[in-house]
This record gives structure tokens, sequence and C-alpha cells, in this order.
């Protein structure tokens, strides 16, 4: 990241970043709020979330702000009702695309994707979930892995191998029958590159990975952890 | 280097002997059997073997028996062309002594039996660039490919021209990418040319190819792979890369075998490897096999396959032109753009774009695939009307069907009605009508077929490949296959329908990649064109093409 200024206007308000700094990071500097779920600060960005898409003046296509460098004299929309009713409709196949019961998840009140639906009024849904059959990986001595709960971020994948250095985790399959897998697919527990280092766990927005004896709304992050981590991550 | 250093290899390469098989212009008759896939796979092996032992068996001294490429007519094969005398053979098998005796009495100068090719309009309404030597050249054998006038334009550049000029030829030509986007062939190669690396630059060539009904570059890469080497090989030198792959799906055996066999040939002929055509500059082609991915078809995603990841795309920019392989600048075209680019070299640009319509210059190979009589691989100049490649070329509608629709492009594509069969066929007018020029596959589809399943079907298709990586697209793709669904067994309503829009609208906006933002293409096409049919299952729980099986009772 070079020092050069740009300045452009984000909803109206003129602000300044430097050059190679994305979007969305120049906006949340300004207090600008855009959802996220799939981005994490020091982890690289993947842009697969799309809920940080933000209308930019003079093209026609949404760019994710996470992966979008700001421009000299750029103009970007981050609320609109369009945006708004599509991050909407990102939550809404989220919840309906695996089994996200919140009030028997541990991760209830500590949620990233329940407070996206929660702040974006993503109250009701009118897609009827899929309910996949999924698993619960808890042959790991200190941690849970469950496949009802993911959204696929990608965060622990990334965690784990930018930050842990162990890459443990990946994905493996696709389109909507894609999974979080440890190693070459073995159970978590049996991994030989697991470092047991709970990264994942901390960087991990729903109820997906937590600590073994966590009940019901009990799989509070160690926020302070986080920017540990990410400072690690940076450095 | 003087030019005759250059063209060195050529002369010995056609010094040669090509016993038993006469070359092209030294027998007075020969007989061309194809050996693509599709013939292939009704025995046309057999076949040549055959036709073999009986032109040996009838004394015929001065007839040629060849291996060569796709003949065309594939709906048709096995097929036997007898070029001299204008016929090809369809149907043929090699325990039909009928058809056998008819061949061979062609080739004797008997009377000609088969087919007159210039007679019917599937071949006479072709302008072949692409497929120049489709049919006429035995695919592993870089001699035949030598013979007729293969890698001049390779040496022609490397020899006499600056990379400079031949990025200007290919830009005055107006060549675009035709693996689907349409981006001028010219500007990107000269974006690569201009990025700088310390590390060097790749080419790649795309030939993943996937849309469901599409064989263009299979048919090309199985009939002439040298074509395809030798436009990468002038792409190399015009934008200053040195190391190169050519991504195959695994699903294509055979051109794989045929492209390590050509790679192999021309750097025994010194075309292609450290010293191509006796010049410094460096070529070297490898090939890498797909895992099975259709979405490794998107540019970025096939890099990340190259480089032994995971194969999702990322976002863009950066663009390969200036971040690609191993993060260097990387030049990625389609099988069917590069195998353009030779005749564009030894022709030049302005004789390429006097081909074809004002914004879309040159010819397009398609699939001509579905309802139609003439099933098969054709080259037309683009500009030509859909109706007269349906119905001219085609043949029309198979079994006196009526016509329907016919879509173009692919999974990402749209059907187009009856109304716009009269629209020529390039990429604005294309894009317009809500579809898209793809890397082309056309399929025809007659009056039994209910666009509402259409829809479905491409769906399923996109559901099926989608990576996962993004949400709209990876879950968006099961939703609307799912609303598709109910519509398809007459269970849908009005706000089915309206979700279905609305979710359509959503991961055209909101994909990373052009699978999730295409994917709803086929929906709205159908929507656009055939609200009808959409309304008759929801209102009236019909299917009016009497394709759909209705659950009926309770909704």
């Amino acid at each position: 990241m070079s020092d050069e200024v740009r300045t452009l206007v984000i909803d109206g308000r003129d602000v300044a970043g430097a050059s190679g700094q994305s979007i969305l990071s120049v906006a949340r500097e300004n207090d600008i709020e855009i959802p996220t779920l799939c981005h994490l600060e020091g982890l690289s960005p993947v842009g697969s979330c799309r809920l940080c898409m933000v209308e930019v003046e003079g093209t026609s296509r949404l760019v994710a702000s996470c992966v979008t460098a700001v421009e000299e004299g750029m103009r970007v929309t981050t609320r609109s009702s369009r945006l708004l009713a599509y991050r909407r409709r990102v939550v809404e196949l989220l919840f309906t695309e695996r089994n996200h019961v919140c009030s028997v998840c541990v991760a209830d009140n500590h949620c990233e994707l329940q407070e996206l639906a929660r702040s974006l009024g993503a109250t009701h849904f009118e897609l009827a979930p899929l309910h996949p059959v999924a698993e619960v990986d808890a042959t790991h001595e200190r941690f849970v892995l469950d496949h009802n709960r993911c959204v696929l971020c990608g965060r622990c994948v990334r965690a784990c191998d930018e930050i842990e250095g162990a890459h443990t985790w990946d994905i493996r399959g696709r389109g909507t029958t894609a999974r979080l897998v440890a190693d070459l697919g073995v159970p978590w527990g049996e991994s030989t590159t697991c470092t047991s280092c709970g990264k994942c766990v901390q960087v991990c927005p729903t109820g997906a990975l937590y600590e073994k004896g966590r009940s019901v709304a009990e799989a509070k992050r160690r926020r302070p952890y986080v920017p540990f981590l990410v400072a690690r991550g940076q450095a | 280097m003087t030019s005759t250093e250059a063209t060195e290899p050529l002369s010995r390469a056609r010094r040669r002997p090509v016993e038993p098989l006469l070359p092209e212009g030294e027998a007075r008759a020969s007989a061309n059997v194809c050996q693509a896939a599709g013939c292939l796979s009704m025995q046309s092996d057999l076949v040549f073997e055959a036709l073999r032992e009986r032109v040996v068996a009838a004394g015929l001294g001065d007839v040629a028996v060849r291996r060569v490429g796709c003949l065309g007519l594939c709906a048709a094969g096995p097929l036997v062309e007898v070029p001299e005398r204008g016929r090809l053979f369809d149907h043929v098998h090699a325990d039909d002594q009928a058809a056998m005796d008819a061949l061979v009495a062609t080739l004797a100068g008997g009377e000609p039996g088969g087919r007159e090719t210039s007679k019917e309009p599937f071949f006479s309404h072709q302008v072949k660039v692409v497929l120049e030597r489709c049919g006429r050249v035995d695919p592993e054998r870089v001699e035949d490919y030598l013979a007729t006038g293969g890698y001049q334009a390779l040496t022609q550049a490397v020899a006499t021209m600056s990379p400079e000029e031949v990025i200007t030829e290919v830009a005055r030509s107006g060549l675009r990418g035709r693996g689907g986007a349409g981006y001028p062939t010219g500007l990107k190669w000269a974006t690569v040319a201009k990025a700088t690396s310390a590390e060097g630059k790749y080419v790649v060539c795309n030939a993943d190819e996937g849309d469901p009904g599409a064989f263009m570059d299979r048919s090309v890469l199985e009939s002439c792979p040298q074509q395809v080497l030798e436009g990468m090989a002038i792409a190399g030198y015009a934008v200053g890369a040195h190391n190169a792959y050519v991504y195959v799906r695994a699903e294509y055996p055979l051109a794989v075998k045929r492209l390590n066999s050509a790679i192999r040939q021309a750097e025994r002929e010194g075309l292609l490897g450290s010293r191509v055509a006796g010049t410094d500059f460096e070529f070297h082609v490898e090939v890498r096999i797909g895992a099975g991915a259709f979405v490794c078809g998107e540019e970025t995603a096939l890099l990340a396959s190259i480089q032994g990841e995971r194969g999702t795309p990322r976002p863009r920019p950066p663009y390969p032109a200036s971040r690609g392989l191993w993060g260097r600048p990387t030049l990625i075209n389609n099988v069917e753009t590069f195998a353009n680019v030779p005749a564009i070299v030894q022709r030049g640009g302005d004789w390429y774009s006097s081909i074809g319509s004002a914004k879309s210059k040159g010819t397009k190979v398609f699939a001509l695939a579905g309802a139609v009589v003439n099933t098969g691989l054709i080259e037309v100049p683009m500009g030509l009307t859909l109706r007269q490649i349906v119905f001219d070329i085609g043949g029309g509608l198979a079994g006196g069907k009526n016509f329907k629709a016919v879509q173009t492009g692919g999974p990402s594509g749209g059907c187009l009605p009856e109304a716009l069969l009269d629209m020529p066929i390039d990429y604005e007018s294309l894009a317009q009508a809500g579809s898209h020029m793809g890397s082309g596959g056309m399929i025809v589809m007659d009056e039994a077929t209910c666009m509402v399943d259409v829809a479905k079907f491409f769906m399923d298709f996109c559901r099926e490949e989608s990576c996962g990586k993004c949400v709209p697209c990876r879950a968006g793709t099961v939703q609307v296959h799912r609303l598709l669904e109910k519509i398809t067994r007459g269970r849908g309503t009005r706000e089915d329908l309206a979700l279905l829009e609305d979710l359509a609208g959503m991961m055209r906006s909101m994909s990373l990649c052009g699978l999730g933002q295409g994917a709803p293409n086929p929906v709205f096409s159908t929507l656009r064109y055939f609200r009808d049919e959409y309304l008759a299952h929801v209102d009236d729980h019909v299917c009016p093409a009497g394709a759909c099986e209705m659950d009926g009772g309770d909704r």
C-alpha cells in the first residue's frame, strides 16, 4: 500500500483513503457501516459473501467493497433500497441453506449471521428452507464442528492457513453440497495437522465451530483474542 | 537470421516420405475418413481399415485413404469424403458392402456415389477459417498440417514481423474472444504485451468447453490441434511469453491425446520448443487436464486449477492480463480464438475483417444440436441469420415438427423465439435479445419442448456446477431450481413467479463470477419470450407443450 491519497465520496460524504485501500476499509474508518460476513480484518479478503456489495457511479455493476480499491473521484453508495433488498436476500439464502435454528444454537446472541438478519430487518423468509442432512463432528478433544451452522465464509480456512500456518481446513465438494473439511477429509480429531490452537473457533461468525462444554447461547467469542490474531496476521 | 533459415524446418518436413498415404495433391483421389469422436464412436476406425483394404485390393495405387478430423455433419456419421469428386458418404459402416463398393467406384473414377456437397446448403453456406483444415488433414500428422501451409504464419511472424506488428494485425482483424464474452483479442494481446514482469509471462488456451450441447473446441482440437498450437505460439511471440498451457477438460481424452502428440511432433519439427523455427524465440506448451468442474472455464478459476489449487473464481480486477498464473501477466484465450490467428497473420487483418458484420468480424463455429435435421459442426460468417442456420444449414426441424426456440450461449445464454429468427448472429444482436454469443453451442428446440422445463434444465446444470464460493450462486441456483420444479409440476403460484424473478435479478447483480451472473439468463429469456407458458403452468396447471408431468389436485 503506497501513501498516495485518494479522495472519493461515500454516501455523499467526502472521504480520503490511501491508494490500494479497499472501499470497505475507508468506509469503516469513517464510521460508514457496510455489512460483511466473510470479511475479517487481518485475513485476506475473498469477496465471497457478497453482502458488502456497493454501487459505484458510472458502472452498472455492483462491486464488492472488500476487494475493490478506492479510486480518485469515485462516488460510492453503500445504502439503497436495492442494496438492502439484495443483502436481505443473501441473508435469507444463508438461513435457508442449512439448519440455522437460533433458539437452540450455541452462538445465539453472539452470532454474526443473526446480527446481520437483525440489522437488515430480515425477519421473515419467503424461501423454503432446504433442510439438508448435515453432520456434527465432535471428534476433536476440545472443539466441535457443526456443519448445520456453517455458512462457508472460509474465515476458519484463512485463519488456519494465513495466521496459524497449518492449513488444516479447506472446502471440499461444490455448490450447496460444499463442506468444510479437515485435512483430506478426516474427522477433526484425527487431523495430523491441527495444532488445536482454536483460532478457527474464535473467527467463526456463527455456531459452526465452538468449544466443547458450551450450551445454548454460550459460545461467546473471546473478542480481545481476535485483534491479537489480526495483529499477528498483519505483521 | 534470414527467412530461408526460418522456413527450413518446413521444407524438411515436406521431404519426409508419407507412405502409404499419398499427400494431398499427389493423389488422384482421396478418401477422408472422419476420426473425430462422433464418427469414432460409430467405429469409423474400422471403416478406415476396411476401406484401405478395399482400395489396395482394387489396385488403386494413386488413391489415398486418410484419417481426418471432423467432417461436420456429425448426425450422419460415420462420414467419408472424396473431396476431388465433391462427394460425401454418410452412415458408412465397415461391413456395409454396398457403401464400400460405391466408395471404391467413386475413387476409381466411375459413377460417383454419395451426396454432392456443393448442392447442399449445409456445406455451401459455410465459410471456413477455423475449420479450414478440419476434415482435410490427419490430426495426428504434423506433415499433413505443414503440407497445407501450416506453420507458415508462425514462421512469417517470428522471422519477418515485430511483436507489435503481429498485434496490430490481430487488432485490425477485429477478432473478438470466441470463448463467449467477445473481448477484442488485439486489445487483450496489447495489454499483456505492455505488462512487465521479470519472471516471465504465460499464454493459456482455455479448452475447458463445458456448455451443454457444445463441441466446437473439442472438434477443433481433435481435428487440427496444430492450428491451435500455431495460434498460441504466435500469441506468445506477440506478448513476450515463453511458456504456455492448454487447459483441457478430462472428458475429452481424444483431444488430449491428439494435442499431446501434436506438441511432440511440433517440437520435433522445431516449430515449438527452445528455438522456434530456428530463431531465438522460445515457446513451450504443456497440457493441463481439468478435473470435471464447469466453473474452471471461468478464467480465474482455470488459472487457480492450473496452479493446483481449488478451481474457484476470484474477484477481478486484477485481471489475468496483469496478474494471472502465479501472479504473472497471462494471456488467456479460447481454442477458437487461437485457431483464427494463423489465417489472420498470413492473409492479413483486413482480409479477416472483410468477413462478417459491422462489429462482429470473421466467422463463428457453432455446434448445431437439438431438433434439427443436420446436427453437426458448422462455421459461418458473422451476421448470418438464425433462420439461415436453422433452416438452410440445419435443414429445418427433424420429423417435420414446428420450430419453437433456439438456445445459444449455453447455461448463461438465452432462448430465442421464432420472431427473432431473422436476427443476424453477432455479439450485439444476441446480447440485445437477452442471449449471448457464448462459446457457440446452438440448441434447436421444437414444439414439444416446454420452455419452463428448459429453464429448469439449465438451472439444474448451474446448481450442479456452482463452485459454492459465493452465496448468491451457491444457494440461489438451488432456490431458483426449486421454484422452477414447483412450477413445472403445476404447484406454482403467482407469488412463486414473482419470487423467481426477484431471486434471479439478485443473482445476476450479486454473484461473483460469470457462472452465477449468467445463470438466471435462461429464466429471464424464457420469461421474456414465453411468459404465457409460465402462466399456463401457474394459473391453469397445464403444460402447453405437454412435456411436464403435473401433480394435479391440490396445490
